[in-house]
């Protein structure tokens, strides 16, 4: 599981969903893994165009997200490049992730998926020669069963 | 330190990413220990073959063997896999956060939307 989907119902429509994720008001409002203030958010929202977040966690860190517009389509798709300028994952230092968001209206607002794809460069290509990931996740998930009673 | 880490998870990714592989972490979940030619049985491979398996594990760090008299003892070692996996964790617990941030936030605009419209604005 080197990419990683998530999909949210919201009750808004497509058009207000990607001015929040395409614009510096929008981004400030949402990004980060812990509810505080984002510190900088600089979104030039179109194919070519940069991004650049930094943003705290609650252990007091601050970490800078950068990267690029790859396609932006609205308000149906955004997809962006993705790396830690600093403060990232020790193990993604220098690496560069795509992350794709992709809107579908429905009845009742917005269907979000987000995938964050190439986490792993190696893991990922193998993932589509084998399709691993599910067994991965089963696999993963008995041996955190197992460390933790070994622990 | 940091490049030494990140070469572990690679290590960590590149052997799960086999079928074999995986079938003797597996095995190696079931039972505490095992020598490698048992290991070996259920596999149509020759023993060369579940060796070279065995060293991919070993370097990254997901068995360990011990030798006793004139057999192996292969042993499963979790600790690899839990780092893989409270990484992946990280990367969920941000989006999942964030989405959920996103989601008020975009509700909240499409409230204040639908008020300005209902006011004939």
């Amino acid at each position: 599981m080197t990419s990683l989907t998530l999909v949210r119902r919201i009750a808004a429509r497509p058009s207000i969903v990607f001015d929040a994720l395409s614009t510096p008001q929008g981004v400030a409002a949402w990004w980060g893994p812990d509810d505080l203030p984002v510190l900088l958010a600089e979104i030039d929202a179109r194919v070519g165009g940069a991004f650049r977040v930094r943003f705290q966690t609650l252990d007091g860190l601050q970490h800078e997200a950068c990267g690029e517009y790859l396609e932006v389509v609205p308000p149906r798709r955004l997809v962006m490049s993705w790396r830690y300028a600093f403060g990232g994952e020790p193990e993604e230092e220098g690496r560069t992730s795509r992350i794709e968001i992709d809107l579908i209206p429905v009845a009742s607002g917005t269907e979000l998926t987000l995938t964050h794809a190439q986490l792993r460069n190696e893991a990922s290509k193998a993932s589509h020669e084998h399709g691993w990931t599910g067994s991965l996740a089963k696999l993963v998930q008995r041996f955190a069963n197992l460390s933790s009673t070994q622990a | 330190m940091v490049n030494h880490q990140s070469h572990e998870l690679d290590r960590v990714f590149a052997a799960l990413v086999d079928p074999t592989r995986r079938a003797i972490l597996a095995r190696l979940e079931q039972e505490e220990s095992l020598s490698i030619s048992a290991l070996a049985e259920p596999f149509a491979i020759k023993l060369p073959a579940v060796m070279k398996h065995l060293d991919v594990l070993g370097d990254a760090g997901l068995i360990t063997r011990s030798k006793h008299g004139r057999t192996v003892d292969v042993r499963l070692s979790p600790a690899p896999l839990r780092e893989a996996m409270d990484w992946l964790h990280r990367y969920e617990r941000f989006w999942s956060s964030a989405l959920d941030r996103l989601t008020i936030y975009a509700e909240a605009a499409e409230a204040e939307v639908a008020e300005r419209g209902a006011k004939g604005e």
